[in-house]
């Protein structure tokens, strides 16, 4: 859908608005391609189009929600428009005043289009990586295509943001759990970068052939690589920064906010919505401030705040929703070449994988190591480990036990297609800890 | 099959029956796309029509509700040795053949650079109709029945200023679903939910605990009666009590005990060690850049001890009102009941038609997607744990020191599916063959390979619990679906359990 089409559409709902009502509308959409791989070829190639509509029909203090997927058809798309907003006028008959309604009571307007990009046909960009691949036993999803956001109310809104991308995640397995991962994701293709990384990762199998070593329980120090800093930065994501969970003593920084607890002062983590990649506009119509400040220096800093928390709890609206979706942890001064010296002995983790609360109360996390971890010791990278399930504080491993981040960040665009394609992202260091919890 | 015996597609029957709105519409659809069907070796249509309706009240204020109404088609297209597949929300005759050639063009891509010859799928000819049996429709109570229903259990749990926040919810679902196929498949499915919940949060200085319940924690097909199964008012007054004495309780030892663990914890156990080792895809490989891979190896079934004497598991989706009970997945393969594991031994994997051909083990029908917008894999339906004999009060007499554990919060597992880490909302000391008192932040961990074979009670067909879980996860693109789970309390020995702390 174009954003005119939409934004036509928009008008014609908003045209059967009666009385005071207010209308918004916004849109969700994506043209993707996916294919998945497995032994280095493909287990399950489509596309999806799809796009959906959300109402939100207000009425004085009242309001309530409908969503239908989007034909493309504009008669047929203004039918059960109008059918659903019928509905939602008979609803809000019953519903009581709803005293945390807000939204955007002035009009704005933005069109963020993206600058053309080079995005190769799917089967191209597949064809490629299997040819690249030959001899190796490769497993991943590639995805691509468009991604569209719209918003157009009856009160003069007018916003749309579009993106073009594509995102390879793939991992390389040598036998059993033994496997490197690694991913390629962006705007511009280019299959040089592909060549580039499966030629290092041929070369990390060589390790990963070694005989494994299996660790006891105990604590160990440990680099954590960016990709293992996302999962543990995924954990902060769930009840660590949203308004309402702060104010019903619900966050996992319960004790942080209270002063009991503090991250060490090199962490600084923010929500850089000037990132770009996500709509910098609310559902409501809010426009989001450039960047907020989650942990300063260690310290608290600000709440998450989506427009109906802002009006529970008295504060500004900064956030679409509570959980961040471009977050970022201010680098260091370890240069990323000096990680193994400086690790000397213990473990390099490549990513984490499958955390939850342990203690939400203590911020104890616990997870698995997965792919591209290993035993080093005088800086020298010795062998695989088996996987081990870790159980440790993040104010022991963003805190008391951080000795370094690293001077290098990794832009690390979400893979997620849960609900569509993501458009989330992590800006993040790695991290080396004096010691890491492992429990089994 | 020929080219010309994928154009003979089989007449849909058109008709519009109370509690089913969409199929009429979903039937016209189909015979659009018959019409107008694509020229190929075999093809398949899916169409879903899913309607939701969201109803909550939060510390006695009503959230905004939220209408979902969604209709899409999934259409599979196979040519040579290729399939492909394609997904749209455009169901005008344009929209159906610009998907089939879209899926026809993957197909063919998929012919030269395939993992497979996609003939390997049987073609299904399943006719099957089914509809969730129903007592008490959604649409039988008004809105305002409804609202007064969920601010009754709002001040149900409103008891003390230590509770920080509660809330309660209504969910309807209804999933109207049309597959039909080139070689004569029609399965028509109309599937109904309702999930009731609340959940209550108490804190008192850096301790905060939760409890959730009153069918938070799994659900049943059916209508509005699932609100007394489900135990939706009953429950919201003893749970906000439980929050509360949670924050006063000790913590959970760090121990070696035995561990009773309720129903719906059992289902978290189950799916997670028991459901996700035994998928034939994980095992085939295809989810290991996400999902993961299995310990369970192909040569295993027949013969591996997976648990003790005391562990069977089926796999039902003929069970009535079990959230996966189904007449056929979304390949069309017909619904039965199979045993996975007899008396501890493994017998047969889960997957589909697919799975099964591509590695010659036998398997389940359940190959299932998400929603019109995903294609299917290999998933779980309705995995449960049969019952043994008596009750829990039998179970907690064979413990001399032990915890009982309900409630799950945590879940966390690796790769492999071994091991595992899981965490309760809360705890009760066994001591001497009697329950004692409250622990909170209960913990345990173990290894799936061990952890069943320790198994050593199995409670009986009164004590057995029907839920599962709503949100299980796999698939590359992503996929979240529901899972059906049913068992009674269970007893293992000499289990780790931890509790909270730093």
């Amino acid at each position: 859908m174009t954003p005119e089409a939409f934004f036509t559409l928009a008008e014609r709902l908003s045209a059967g608005l009666t009385g005071d009502e207010v209308l918004f509308c916004n849109l969700g959409g994506e043209v993707s391609d996916f294919v998945r791989l497995n032994h280095n070829r493909m287990r399950q190639a489509g596309n999806v189009r799809a796009a959906g509509l959300t109402l939100t029909l207000i009425d004085g203090a009242r309001q309530a929600e409908a969503a239908f997927d989007l034909s493309g058809d504009p008669e047929t798309d203004l039918a059960l428009g109008r059918t659903l907003i019928g509905r939602l006028r008979e609803r809000l008959a019953v519903l009581p005043d709803d005293p945390y309604l807000q939204y955007a009571t002035e009009p704005s307007t933005g069109m963020a289009h993206q600058e053309p990009r080079a995005l190769p046909p799917a089967e191209e960009a597949v064809a490629t990586l299997i040819e690249a691949a030959e001899g190796l036993d490769l497993v991943g999803i590639w995805a691509s295509g468009l991604i569209r956001t719209g918003l157009a109310s009856s009160l003069g809104h007018r916003h749309w943001h579009e993106r073009a991308s594509f995102n390879l995640d793939w991992s390389l397995y040598l036998s059993g759990d033994k496997a490197l991962k690694s991913s390629y994701s962006g705007f511009d293709w280019n299959p040089d970068v592909v060549h580039e990384r499966l030629r290092t990762m041929r070369a990390g199998l060589e390790i990963l052939r070694r005989p494994a070593r299996r660790l006891d329980p105990g604590r160990y120090r440990a680099y954590l690589a960016p990709p293992a800093v996302e999962e543990l930065m995924g954990m902060l994501a769930w009840g660590g920064f949203d308004l309402r969970d702060h104010r019903t003593q619900q966050t996992p920084l319960l004790k942080l906010v209270r002063g009991e607890c503090a991250f060490d002062p090199r962490i600084t983590l923010r929500e850089d919505h000037a990132r770009g990649l996500m709509p910098g506009f609310t559902p409501e119509g809010f426009i989001l401030p450039p960047s907020v400040t989650l942990i300063d220096a260690g310290a608290f800093g600000d709440c998450l705040v989506d427009a109906r928390s802002g009006r529970e709890y008295g504060e500004p609206v900064n956030a679409a929703s509570g959980s961040p979706e471009s977050l970022s942890l201010e680098p260091g001064d370890l240069p990323e070449s000096e990680v193994l010296a400086r690790l000397d002995t213990g473990l390099w983790i490549g990513h984490l994988w499958y955390c939850n609360w342990s203690d939400p109360n203590e911020a104890r996390v616990t997870g698995m190591t997965r792919f591209g971890t290993f035993w080093v010791e005088d800086g020298e990278i010795q062998c695989p480990i088996d996987v081990m399930r870790f159980d440790d504080s993040l104010y022991a491993l963003l805190g008391t036990r951080l000795e370094a981040l690293t001077r290098e960040r990794e832009l690390r665009l979400s893979p997620e297609t849960y609900e569509g394609r993501s458009s989330a992202s992590v800006l993040l260091p790695g991290v080396l800890v004096s010691g890491i919890a492992l429990t089994l | 099959m020929t080219r010309s015996d994928a154009r003979r597609a089989p007449w849909i029957a058109t008709r519009d029956d109370h509690g089913a709105p969409n199929l009429a519409r979903l039937a016209d659809i189909a015979q659009t796309f018959v019409a107008h069907a694509p020229v190929c070796d075999a093809w398949t249509l899916r169409l879903v029509a899913e309607t939701t309706d969201h109803l909550e009240v939060r510390q006695g204020v009503v959230e905004p509700s939220l209408i979902g109404c969604s209709l899409g088609a999934m259409v599979t297209v196979v040519e040579g040795a290729g399939s492909g597949y394609a997904a749209t929300s455009d169901l005008s005759r344009a929209g159906l053949c610009a998907a089939a050639e879209r899926a026809r063009d993957w197909a063919r891509v998929q012919a030269r650079l395939g993992l497979f010859d996609a003939r390997l799928q049987p073609p299904g000819a399943t006719v099957a109709d089914y509809r969730t049996p129903v007592e008490e429709s959604w649409e039988s109570r008004p809105l305002a029945d409804k609202l007064a229903l969920l601010q009754a259990a709002n001040q149900a749990l409103d008891i003390d200023e230590r509770i920080q926040d509660w809330s309660a919810w209504l969910t309807h679902r209804r999933v109207e679903q049309l597959l039909i196929g080139s070689a004569g498949a029609r399965v028509t499915q109309v599937l109904d939910y309702v999930h009731p919940g609340v959940q209550v949060v108490a804190n008192a200085g850096s301790q905060t605990q939760r409890r959730h319940g009153g069918g938070a924690d799994g659900g049943l097909q059916g209508g509005l009666e699932n609100l007394v199964r489900l135990g939706f008012l009953e429950d919201a007054t003893r749970l906000a009590e439980e929050a509360i004495a949670l924050l006063d309780a000790p913590e959970c030892p760090s121990d070696v005990r035995d561990l009773i663990l309720m129903p719906n914890q059992m289902a978290l156990q189950i799916h997670e060690s028991i459901g996700h080792p035994l998928e034939l895809d994980r095992i085939l490989g295809d989810e290991r850049n996400y999902a993961g891979t299995s310990f369970v190896t192909p040569e295993m079934f027949g013969h591996y001890r997976y648990g003790s004497e005391l562990l069977n598991v089926t796999h039902d989706p003929t069970l009535p009102g079990e959230l996966i009970s189904v007449a056929a997945d979304d390949e069309g393969t017909p619904a039965a009941r199979e045993v996975l594991i007899r008396a501890g031994i493994l017998e047969r994997p889960l997957g589909g038609a697919l799975s099964q051909a591509r590695s010659g083990l036998p398997g389940t029908a359940t190959s299932r997607a998400s929603g019109w917008d995903r294609p299917p894999i290999d998933r779980m339906g309705n995995l449960n744990l049969e019952p043994g004999q008596g009750s829990l009060a039998d179970l907690v007499g064979q413990v001399e020191r032990g915890i009982l554990m309900d409630t799950n919060r945590s879940w966390s597992i690796d790769d492999s599916r071994n091991k595992f880490q899981f965490g309760c909302e809360l705890g009760r000391l066994i001591e001497d063959g009697q329950l004692k008192g409250l622990v909170r932040n209960p913990g345990y961990r173990g290894l799936s390979a061990e952890f069943w074979r320790s198994l050593a009670g199995v409670g009986g067909p009164e004590t057995l619990g029907v839920g599962g879980v709503l949100n299980c996860g796999k698939g590359e693109p992503n996929q979240a679906v529901y899972v059906g789970h049913a068992a009674p309390p269970c007893l293992f020995r000499r289990v780790a359990v931890f509790g909270g702390g730093e």
